[in-house]
């Protein structure tokens, strides 16, 4: 059961509501119905599961304002429904409506609605006071929850004393205080400056680790939306345009209105290595031989290939010249002459903010690898300059999780094998699998004709 | 053909007799609802005299012979009198309104006009208690409802652009001679502003704070209580004050009634020719406007909220 779920909930201001959902049902255009009444919101549909962000988007008279209003009941919906945790609000009576608001939905406003003549600690224990906790009581748990937002030893001030970022503080710490399961935010950090944003959304994220409560976001802010928002709906003229992940909405925008709307995000506090990270085929065994890396030199046209072992360990890096040197001198690994200098790894995780540093001073892409070591794809520096610029095939390619497809497989002998089924808790079978692939190239006849390599060429394709 | 000649005529030199139908209708009422008035007649007189008698007890301990008229008792209880209207103004506002409260009561203890001056502050309290009855919960009513807003705005435009002087006539007709009718032209003077900035007042309190309570579940009892009206309370005590310096304004005219009080003697020095009085009475209804007004306005500015702006 979700804990929030809006079907086809309509909100119209004006005379004839019912007229202008009918009208608007049977195709009317918004605008040609404006004179009987404003549809806000038109069809809206979504489901916030428990513990989930859900962030709904839009610029101002988007009607996502309408919209989470509507959640909490201080609008009626004109036609629709709106459950809480199974129960429809909108049949409810006035008593009813208010029982739940006290008990299961509180609310964090965009201009802080503090009640100016309570100090700091009754404001929050305001939520308190309504859900009849005793007094003192009530001043104890406000106190606890100042602290929780940071705010402990400020409950005897007036909240005209106290900064718009410190304000917020208080609005938040008295829904926080009414320990209900759903929390709205309208617009909740628009009105502070980006530093004080920054924090109070970072303090958002590392409250709702241990709370995980429900959360709807109002934002119009996308970079916002995007950081907080575990999912988010675009609204546009009071319809959702789309609903998915950030990384959904800003690499697979449903229309134009979206692809534009994405089009100025700070995507480098969005993408995460993991996301604009490509898989290689510049990558060889340490157990190979030095012909093996030349001939992957050639078809790659590379001058440096990751070496890594049977379970994809990376082990460093080896380049064309030291491959030449390996097989003047006639060795049969490569193991001897991996360089581990100059080879920068990262995270999966590591937002792409975080890549421009080492991407700029290393000479071979960066490698990602997870915590064992592993080396999950490269990143080669034009991939983060290119990241940065549109959403398009580029970025579209980019998430790499994808069925195996079959023909990976038979060139797999029974050690991959046996790599993979090690490999088996790795969070990205997808990659690893291809991975495994290109491990097993190098043991190819060296002759092998290129037949044999189109397949494996395709799974990189398929696996970006 | 006649008929239409005069009807005419009637449309060209027309009147229309309303002060008769002013007449009727007064008579009527009172016919009909005599019991009504005779309650406000009640009402008014007791509580005038109850008040009347707290505030001027040395005079009627002199009238029952319990202290001599130029007892030092007198003068003792007199002078503790104001130091208890010093301390209200001092509590209500500062130190330099309880200074003006002495020196200013003082001087109309010395004007001889204390019993006069505490006989006019008992009939503007009364009025004033009773207008704000009426006022605040008639502004509440109109910042919740636009309907009753509409009807109110002409009601009050009536009653506060109306001459003073026109009330009183029918309220002597209906409530004879004495403080009732001096009362009751108060209130209606009085009570508009009242009215007016109670509305305005709430209708002021910003939209996101009675939200905010709304999405906390607060029923509509609690954000009136204790969301709106504390929040409003700054302008409704302007309103407050306006209303009582209204009613100070009508003294004059109560006298005309035959209210007695610094009301009474100015009327009385009016048809004397008696300038001396008329300045003494004068001067005296001045301090007591002033004293009002300033204790007035510093409890406004001792409400919560002015209290947590003072506070950053």
């Amino acid at each position: 059961m979700s804990a929030v779920r809006a079907s086809h909930v309509w909100k119209v201001f004006g005379r004839n509501e019912k007229e202008v959902v009918k009208r608007i049902k049977a195709g009317a255009d918004r605008s040609e119905v404006a004179d009987l009444g404003t549809a806000a919101v038109i069809d809206a549909s979504f489901e916030v599961s428990r513990g989930e962000i859900f962030v709904v988007m839009g610029l101002s008279g988007s009607g996502k304002s309408t919209l989470i209003r509507m959640i909490n009941g201080l609008w009626a919906p004109s036609d629709g429904t709106i459950e809480i945790a199974g129960k429809d609000i909108s049949a409810m009576g006035p008593t009813q409506l208010r029982q739940v608001r006290r008990d299961s939905i509180s609310m964090v406003f965009q201009h802080f609605a503090l009640l100016p003549h309570r100090t700091v600690r009754e404001n929050a224990a305001y939520s308190l006071d309504l859900q009849g906790v005793p007094r003192k009581e009530a001043r104890e748990r406000a106190d606890e929850w100042l602290n929780t937002v940071g705010l402990g030893g400020w409950g005897d001030k007036y909240p005209n004393q106290l900064s718009g970022g410190m304000q917020q503080r208080v609005g938040l710490a008295r829904a926080l205080a009414a320990e209900t399961d759903i929390l709205l935010m309208d617009e909740a950090f628009s009105a502070l400056d980006p530093l004080i944003r920054r924090e109070m959304q970072d303090q958002l994220v590392e409250l709702q680790s241990t709370l995980e409560k429900t959360i709807v976001f109002i934002t119009h802010d996308l970079n916002e939306a995007m950081y907080l928002g575990d999912r988010i709906a675009v609204m546009r003229d009071g319809r959702i345009a789309q609903i998915g992940t950030s990384e959904d909405i800003l690499t697979r925008p449903t229309d134009d209105y979206v692809a534009n709307f994405v089009q100025d995000v700070d995507r480098t506090r969005v993408l995460t290595a993991s996301s604009i990270m490509q898989d290689t085929t510049a990558v060889v065994r340490h157990s190979a031989g030095p012909r093996t890396a030349m001939r992957l030199f050639e078809r790659e046209r590379v001058s440096g290939l990751f070496v890594i072992d049977s379970t994809r360990h990376l082990l460093g890096a080896v380049d064309d010249r030291a491959a030449v040197r390996a097989a003047r001198d006639g060795a049969t690994v490569l193991s001897d002459y991996v360089e581990t200098d100059g080879i920068l790894t990262v995270g999966p995780d590591t937002p792409l903010s975080e890549l421009f540093a080492p991407s700029s001073t290393a000479r071979v892409p960066l490698a990602v690898v997870d915590g064992d070591n592993r080396l999950l794809g490269v990143i080669p520096r034009i991939a983060v300059l290119s990241s940065m610029s549109q959403v398009g095939p580029s970025t579209g390619e980019m998430p790499a999780v994808t069925p195996l497809p079959a023909n990976v497989e038979p060139q797999d002998d029974a050690e991959a094998f046996t790599a993979q089924d090690d490999d088996a808790p790795e969070p990205k079978p997808g990659i690893a699998a291809a991975g495994a692939g290109h491990v097993d190239e190098p043991d190819e006849p060296l002759p092998g004709d290129p037949a044999s390599e189109g397949p494996t060429d395709d799974t990189m394709g398929a696996d970006r | 053909m006649n008929a239409v000649a005069l009807s005419l005529l009637d449309f060209l030199y027309p009147r229309i007799p309303l002060g008769d139908w002013a007449d009727s209708f007064i008579t009527w009422f009172g016919n009909v609802f005599g019991w009504l008035l005779d309650a406000f007649t009640w009402l008014m007189q007791s509580t005038y005299q109850l008040l009347f008698q707290i505030l001027a007890f040395p005079k009627i301990l002199v009238d029952n012979g319990a202290i001599a008229d130029s007892s030092v008792l007198r003068a003792l209880i007199i002078f503790a009198m104001i130091l208890v209207f010093a301390g209200i103004a001092w509590i209500a506002s500062n130190w330099k309104v309880a200074l003006f409260t002495v020196l200013g009561f003082y001087a109309i203890w010395a004007l001889a006009q204390w019993e006069n001056a505490m006989s006019t502050l008992a009939l503007v309290l009364v009025a004033v208690i009773v207008a704000l009855i009426l006022a605040l919960p008639l502004g509440v009513l109109a910042a919740k409802s636009q309907i009753v807003s509409t009807i109110l705005k002409p009601i009050l435009d009536f009653m506060q652009a109306m001459p003073a002087l026109a009330y009183l006539v029918p309220a002597i007709v209906m409530f004879s001679v004495g403080v009732v009718p001096g009362a009751f032209a108060t209130i209606i003077f009085a009570m508009p502003p009242g009215v007016r900035l109670t509305e305005l007042a709430i209708r002021q309190v910003a939209e996101d704070k009675v939200e905010a309570a709304q999405a906390f579940g607060a029923t509509p009892a609690h954000i009136l209580f204790k969301v709106q009206l504390p929040l409003a309370m700054a302008t409704i005590m302007a309103g407050i004050n306006q209303v009582i310096m209204l009613a100070l304004s009508m003294v004059v005219l109560a006298g005309m009634a035959g209210s007695g009080g610094l009301g009474g003697e100015v009327v009385g020095a009016i048809s004397r020719l008696n300038v001396g009085i008329g300045v003494e009475a004068g001067l005296a209804v001045v301090i007591l406007a002033v004293y009002l007004d300033r204790v007035t306005a510093g409890l406004g500015s001792k409400t919560p909220l002015e209290r947590a702006k003072r506070a950053s």
